[in-house]
């Protein structure tokens, strides 16, 4: 690990303060659960890690009468599970699907939106749009059985790592982010981004931004679900998911739908075109199987990674079903 | 003379019980010292630079910037400018240091210049493989194939194998070394060879044998892999002479571990094999190939166990730029076990029978134990209700529901074991405990237990009144922990030096007892004369008589006696659910059936079952080193991408063991082994029989699965 300076700013604007106006400068630490990781393997070496568990503004989970809630970007994993389990599976099923009990003790929402790519490449040092010496993108002609199938023409092949994100982008959640120029909201599906550069970053933060919460739109009435395709149980990587949002009228017709995909492309996918069409539908195994094959309709595969198409219709169907249930 | 036999079923005290592991509690609790918590005064850190290249020649090495760093004591180049470097992650130098960044930070400064060359690292596809990474085919012949396939009436045909994996010891590789003086040297390894270690050190220093010290009183894992003292090892004791004599460890990390401390080596084969129409197996052909890095790899034993009278394989050794092979359980057997085991399960779905029914009738072509084999396969059957739940290819086992589809599969294998040389000196102390001194080690599969149970029931009294001592190469000599020869060895060993011990105890206390030695036995902590269990005297007191002398006696295996044998039996049935969907394959229950010999302990052993099979679970489903044609580099040098089995992806075990009549007799075998080899050949069958398609290779993963499947499909 290359040397740094620690802080441990006590308010947000001197944490703000703190960061740098380039990437390479500063990095925000939160559980430090993929942070710490990142630096001890020389794939991220910021000169300044900004502590930021001493700032009270970013804890905490508050639930609102109407239905919505806060949730602080410091919010732990299993913070996350215990407090939506009974009313937005969406967000507890991901969070138990990040199978490692330290883990989800110590990792946090924010943490875990702005978390790095595990794309073997770009953790082996070649840069997060993972080129070789040449600069020819390795993934494309490599080994890219955990890679993307949707939004993958490139630069970017990786899949987004946060399992919290579609279930967010579901719920039509908003990014509560605070900077140097003060507060901002931006709506969870367009938070995240492809970069376009070895530079750039998988969301919408500039250097000097944090993530300091979450807000969530009333969920009353709201039946949601996230479902994984995992090969293992424990310590593993779901291989493709769906976080699932819908609301239903008495006869059980679809009446609004949010869905989107995770670990299936280097963003957390909504699959707007699959939501719409659901809505007025009665969900049954084949009208979940449908919305499965149109939120997939665009999916292309990589040399190695056909099979996670099925899985993904399969996980969209499967939560719709869950949803449903 | 003494007679050197081991006691009968109803008289055994220990042998054979559930005992607990002596060491468990120090485990638990954390006060057992691994290597790698092992923390020496003015202990240096050690780092290597490894090459990023799976193929190059080094053209030049700057060491000057690490050298001049604060905090490094050494510096030293292993393979210097000239030498052509065949695997990614390959030594080229290394550092001492005060700390570990220190010392990372050194080896980084450190600048090698390579000139890169092609290389290969993926040798699945035998048609990739370039001219000059392939050995010359072996072919051998038995029989007359030709003719017994022109006669079969029903032929299988297809591909079977599984991909390069690693060991995945959770303690790495590495020791710490450290010059006690000018000339000699003290090292704590984690190793599977306590004894051997030491020599091979010292030629390797050009020191004498007897100058080097081995210590090690826990390790975590080998798996065969941890018999050499490594490079890196050597390199250890040359930076610490460098150093002064410090301690130096070097523990390789985890992506080192995976990339360059042994792999399990893949194996592939086209078979072909054919049967009689009422089931009798006729004939077998294999064309093979596989590599376990740059030396390529031998032919596993094809066809495995089933002594087919007509047969022809044919082998091609690849060579790979990959990091080289070692002994993983059982070496060539698993490969052996899936590829024949798979081939026969097809060939019993294309005959229309029951792989259960198919594999009795042919049970005879097992060999000489073919009557064990049938009892176990009974046995299982028994225990996974097998006629209960089994159906036919591809119909779903009865639990099926849906997507979700059951299935059963079974496999046999053998194992050689018999015990290895071994040497103890056992005490009888006047405070009436004993000390049994060997140079073995603990590799976690329960040796120490073994050892006080052998002792403490050849003395007849409890298992606590025997300390061992092992895990230091001042003590008697002992065999490596290897080609499960550890419980066979030990036991003997131990066995003999107690009951010689027990006699010259005998001969010092029986004129006391108005007796003769040849007329007493040691019972339930007395001594008394055989027949007339009232002329006794307590343990204690016997062993007061010593005095100040104490009782040593040599144990030694082999010896005299038949104590140990070779060869055993097993039998494995795996149930399964795979969901079609999705292609994930669950484990549902789990039983393995197994021979080995006198069973010394039942609950380490039946502990040593389990292991084998999670770990099964693991190269059957999940592991695979996973290698970037683009990069030559491992792509999954970690835990997380190398997948392990977990507790909730093993489903429910079920372990017994044969013991009784034509087992005791035979004596202690080991079992490191042979319940490794079945998993990879049950679970594969059982995914057969439950999708109705063969997954050709190893691990299982769900793309190997929903492609099976669509291949199936497309016709
Ligand atoms: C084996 C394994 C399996 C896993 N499985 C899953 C899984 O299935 N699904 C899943 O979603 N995750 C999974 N994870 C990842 C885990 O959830 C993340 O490591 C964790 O959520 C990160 O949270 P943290 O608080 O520790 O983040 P840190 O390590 O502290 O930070 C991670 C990154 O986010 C940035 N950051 C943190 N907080 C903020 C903030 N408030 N504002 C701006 N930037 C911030 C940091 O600068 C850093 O770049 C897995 C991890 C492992 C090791």
């Amino acid at each position: 690990m290359h040397k740094f300076e620690y802080a441990s700013p006590k308010t947000l604007d001197q944490a703000v303060a703190l960061l740098g106006s380039n990437w390479s400068e500063a990095e925000v630490l939160a559980g430090g659960t993929d942070l710490l990781s990142l630096m001890k393997d020389f794939v991220e070496t910021p000169k300044r890690v900004v502590n930021i568990k001493d700032i009270p503004d970013l804890k905490g989970i508050r639930m609102v009468r109407d239905g919505s809630a806060r949730i602080g970007a410091l919010a732990t994993i299993d913070q996350l599970i215990d407090a939506f389990g009974k009313t937005v599976p969406a967000i507890s099923d991901a969070g138990m699907g990040i199978t490692s009990p330290q883990i989800r003790s110590m990792g946090t929402l924010g943490g875990d939106l702005c978390q790095r790519p595990r794309c073997w490449y770009y953790r082996a040092g070649y840069g997060l749009l993972a080129k070789g010496e040449n600069g020819d993108a390795l993934v494309p002609n490599g080994d890219n059985r955990y890679h993307a199938i949707l939004g993958n023409r490139g630069p970017a092949y990786f899949v987004s790592a946060s399992s919290f994100g579609p279930a967010l982008v579901a719920l039509k959640a908003r990014i509560l982010i605070h900077g140097a120029g003060g507060k901002r909201e931006v709506d969870a599906d367009k938070f995240f981004v492809a970069p376009t550069s070895d530079s750039g970053r998988e969301y919408d933060l500039r250097p000097n931004e944090i993530v300091v919460g979450v807000s969530i739109p009333s969920t009353l009435g709201v039946r949601s679900a996230t479902y994984e395709v995992r090969q293992k149980e424990a310590l593993d990587w779901p291989l493709a998911a769906a976080s699932v949002a819908l609301k239903m009228d008495r006869s059980k017709k679809v009446t609004e739908a949010g869905i989107a995909l995770g670990h299936v492309a280097p963003t957390p996918w909504n699959a707007a075109e699959a939501a719409s069409w659901l809505v007025g539908k009665t969900v049954t195994e084949d009208v979940a199987a449908e919305a499965g094959k149109i939120a997939l309709a665009g999916a292309m595969a990589l040399s190695r990674n056909a099979y996670k198409i099925q899985l993904a219709r399969v996980a969209v169907k499967r939560a719709i079903l869950k949803a449903a249930m | 003379m003494a007679e050197y036999t081991w006691p009968e079923e109803g008289k055994r005290k220990h042998i054979g019980k559930r005992i607990s592991r002596v060491d468990g509690p120090a485990k638990v609790s954390g006060k057992a010292k691994y290597t790698y918590d092992i923390i020496r005064p003015g202990m240096l850190y050690m780092k290597v630079v490894r090459s990023p290249h799976a193929h190059a020649k080094i053209v030049s090495i700057d060491t000057s910037a690490a050298e001049k760093m604060a905090g490094v004591k050494a510096v030293r180049v292993i393979q210097g400018p000239g030498t052509e470097i065949r695997w990614a992650g390959d030594e080229i130098a290394a550092v001492a240091a005060v700390d570990e960044p220190t010392a990372e930070d050194a080896a980084r400064a450190i600048k090698v210049v390579y000139e890169k060359l092609a290389h290969f690292v993926n040798e699945a596809d035998l048609s990739a493989a370039p001219a000059a990474y392939r050995r010359q085919p072996t072919e051998q012949k038995k029989g007359d194939p030709e003719a017994a396939f022109r006669e079969a009436e029903v032929i299988v045909e297809d591909t079977y194998g599984n991909d390069v994996m690693c060991h995945c010891c959770l303690e790495s590789h590495g020791l710490i070394a450290e010059w006690v003086d000018d000339n000699n040297l003290l090292v704590h390894p984690s190793t599977q060879a306590v004894s051997g270690n030491g020599g091979e050190l010292a030629r390797a220093l050009q020191i004498p044998a007897g100058n080097v010290r081995i210590k090690m009183d826990h390790m975590g894992g080998g798996f065969g892999s941890k018999f050499p003292i490594d490079r890196w090892g050597i390199e250890a004791a040359r930076l610490s002479k460098m150093a002064g004599g410090k301690p130096v460890k070097v523990m390789l990390e985890r992506d080192a571990e995976m990339a360059v401390a042994g792999t399990r080596p893949s194996a592939y084969a086209k078979v072909k094999v054919g049967a009689k129409k009422d089931g009798t197996i006729v004939a077998w052909e294999s064309e093979s190939w596989g590599s376990g890095g740059p030396a390529g790899t031998g032919m596993p034993p094809y066809p495995y166990v089933w002594q087919i009278p007509n047969t022809m394989t044919r082998h091609h050794s690849i060579m790979t730029d990959v990091g080289p092979q070692r002994a993983w359980r059982a070496p060539n057997h698993p490969q052996a076990c899936l590829v024949t085991m798979g081939a026969l399960e097809d060939l019993a779905a294309k005959l229309n029978m029951d792989p259960l029914d198919f594999v009795l009738k042919n049970i005879e072509m097992t060999g000489a134990r073919s009557g064990v084999y049938r009892d176990e396969l009974l046995k299982a059957a028994e225990m996974i209700e097998w006629k209960k739940i089994w159906r036919p290819r591809g119909q779903g086992g009865v639990g099926s529901s849906g997507s979700l589809k059951r299935g059963l599969g079974l496999s046999l294998h053998t194992w050689g074991g018999g015990g290895h040389a071994s040497n103890c000196d056992v005490t009888i102390n006047s405070d009436g405990t004993v000390d049994v001194k060997m140079g073995t080690q603990d590799l976690g599969v329960g040796t120490r237990t073994a050892i006080r149970i052998v002792a403490a029931e050849t003395f007849g009294i409890p298992i606590d009144m025997v300390k061992e001592h092992i895990g230091d190469n001042s003590f008697p000599s002992s065999g490596s922990s290897g080609g499960s020869t550890t419980i066979g060895g030990i036991s003997g060993s131990t066995r003999r030096g107690s009951i010689d011990a027990l006699n010259m105890l005998f001969e010092k206390i029986a004129p006391s007892m108005n007796t003769t030695a040849d007329k007493l036995e040691a019972v339930d902590g007395t001594i008394r004369v055989i027949g007339s269990p009232n002329q006794s005297m307590t343990w204690k007191q016997a062993c007061a008589k010593l005095g100040t002398q104490p009782i040593t006696a040599r144990g030694k295996n082999p010896g005299p006696g038949n104590l140990t044998s070779a060869g055993v039996c097993g039998v494995q049935m795996a149930d399964v659910t795979v969901d079609i969907e999705t292609g994930v394959v669950k484990m549902n229950n789990f039983v393995s059936v197994q021979d080995c010999g006198l069973i010394i302990d039942m609950k380490t052993a039946e502990s040593q079952v389990f292991g084998a099979m999670i770990m099964g679970v693991g190269y059957a489903l999940y592991e695979e080193k996973i290698m970037d044609s683009q990069t030559g580099r491992m792509l999954n040098p970690n835990m997380e991408f190398y997948k392990l089995a977990g507790l909730t992806d093993i489903g429910n075990f079920k372990v017994h063991m044969m013991t009784g009549k034509g087992y005791d007799e035979r004596g202690p075998i080991g079992l490191g082994e042979p319940p490794t080899v079945s998993p990879g050949a049950a679970i594969s069958n059982a995914v057969a029989n439950a999708t109705g398609v063969r997954v050709s290779t190893l691990p299982l993963t769900p793309d190997r699965v929903l492609e099976a499947l669509a291949k199936e499909r497309r016709g």
